[in-house]
């Protein structure tokens, strides 16, 4: 099984395609990255694979799809067994996947509104956000370790690592909407945090250019405040 | 029996989530100590073994909490090697992932807001975005399960848990609002498997009983029995 040609069908600036190639890469699985020309415009291959969700990124390993980020970094750490992304001990792996749902949920879910909605839900999403990095914070300052996972990057730290410590900052530039202000004070662990993840070997290989990141959200910036308007509606 | 695991599952009797641990703890053949707690005034010890959520179900195992039914099935199944919830194929493996997934964040939503709805319009609404979600898992079922009794293969897993531990809700809101989620008309394999998910030993020993469901629904809109 882990002879087999292992294709990735992502897009340019998703940081959901990012944790895929992360995990890849610290596999040191050899993999052919596909890209979407045009996510307005799917084409069959994703449509035939995902046609549940219709996202990127889906694996492909063989003839198996896998689709949803988290769960295909769960299968790339199970299929192929050298350098573990999630710990030996049950309890510790539950830790690792608490804190990556935390991270999913808590802290990006709400960073859509945050950032590009307004009026009162945009208040609340920012307080829930801002609340949310706050646990994280005390979670990194008690274990005090260079990564959730421990002294290793793991699950948790590419569940949230490429959207806090790179995509943040271009988001935040682009919706005029600041979620960690300037002041290094503010959140220092998560801040430490941030900047182990961008030195990792794996991360700094598939860590989109932040001019070109810059230009992507710009360009696609009425779409994510009409998508964050419609979250706020339902 | 008790010291070498201490286990104790803090839940409430109607949520089907802390039914999921039940399940999983009961088809591992493990003894636990069940804790029911008030959510309108929630103990000291789910808040110290939950302080981020603050919510049911959690596992305190040897003193250790768990928390999200997801992550604790799973690290239930981990912990206690004997009789498998998980499958041991990866592939396989993500499969389910993805449906527990899907069903947590696409169909039980749904449902549960049908449940809150205040308006008839409203539960409309949520119920024909509940049964276009679940329409989807009969599709699941068909592509990767069909011709097996239960999502599991032979014998009930991971996937089972996730939807089984639900149908008493179901069936509840059936009884109610005499709506079906799972019908044999538009599910047929999904009515089907609830058919012998129902009649398994754990469902027995696990299920709540719907009438359960059916007083509180009667509670929360204020109505009287139909």
């Amino acid at each position: 099984m882990t002879t087999e040609p292992v294709k990735l069908i992502g897009a340019f600036g998703s940081p959901f395609v990012h944790r895929v190639e992360v995990a890849l890469r610290l596999k040191r699985v050899p993999y052919e990255l596909i890209l979407e020309e045009d996510m307005a415009n799917k084409s069959q291959l994703l449509l035939n694979h995902n046609p549940v969700h219709k996202k990127v990124p889906v694996l492909l390993h063989g003839d198996r799809a896998i689709a949803e980020s988290l769960v295909i970094v769960e299968y790339v750490d199970e299929a192929f067994h050298e350098l573990p992304l999630l710990p030996a001990d049950p309890y510790e792996r539950a830790m690792a996947r608490f804190w990556a749902r935390f991270l999913e949920e808590k802290c990006l879910e709400p960073l859509r509104t945050a950032l590009f909605a307004d009026g009162e839900a945009q208040k609340a999403s920012m307080k829930e956000a801002r609340e949310s990095l706050a646990v994280v914070e005390e979670q990194l300052t008690l274990r005090g370790r260079r990564f959730l996972g421990g002294d290793a990057i793991g699950l948790a730290d590419i569940a949230g690592g490429g959207m806090l410590a790179h995509w943040l900052g271009v988001v935040e530039e682009v919706a005029g909407v600041r979620v960690l202000s300037d002041d290094e004070e503010e959140y220092p662990a998560l801040r430490r945090w941030a900047a182990e993840y961008r030195s990792c070997e794996a991360v700094k290989e598939c860590l989109p250019d932040r001019g070109r990141l810059l230009s992507y959200f710009a360009a696609i910036r009425e779409k994510c405040v009409s998508v964050a308007n419609s979250m706020v509606r339902r | 029996m008790a010291g070498k695991d201490d286990l104790k599952l803090l839940g409430v009797l109607l949520s089907p989530f802390a039914v999921r641990v039940s399940m999983a703890l009961s088809l591992k053949g493990v003894s636990y100590e069940y804790v029911e707690e008030d959510l309108s005034n929630k103990s000291e010890l789910l808040l110290k073994s939950n302080p981020v959520h603050k919510k049911v179900p959690v596992l305190i195992h040897n003193g250790k909490p768990i928390s999200e039914s997801l992550i604790i099935v799973q690290y239930v199944d981990e912990q206690f090697v004997d009789h498998s919830i998980l499958p041991a194929d990866p592939y396989e493996r993500s499969i389910a992932r993805f449906w527990a997934a899907y069903f947590d964040d696409k169909v039980f939503p749904e449902f549960y807001g049908m449940v809150k709805a205040k308006t008839v319009d409203e539960r409309e609404k949520k119920m024909t975005e509940t049964f276009a979600a679940i329409g989807q898992l009969e599709e699941a079922f068909a592509k990767f399960y069909e011709g097996k009794a239960f999502f599991g293969g032979d014998s009930i897993g991971y996937l089972d848990i996730v939807l089984g531990s639900c149908l008493f809700w179901f069936e509840g809101v059936r009884r109610v609002y005499e709506v079906e989620i799972i019908s044999s008309t538009k599910t047929p394999l999904l009515a089907a498997w609830a058919q012998r998910f129902g009649e398994t030993e754990v469902a027995k020993k696990e299920m709540p009983d719907a009438d359960k469901v059916v007083q509180y629904l009667h509670n929360l809109h204020g109505t009287a029995t139909k």
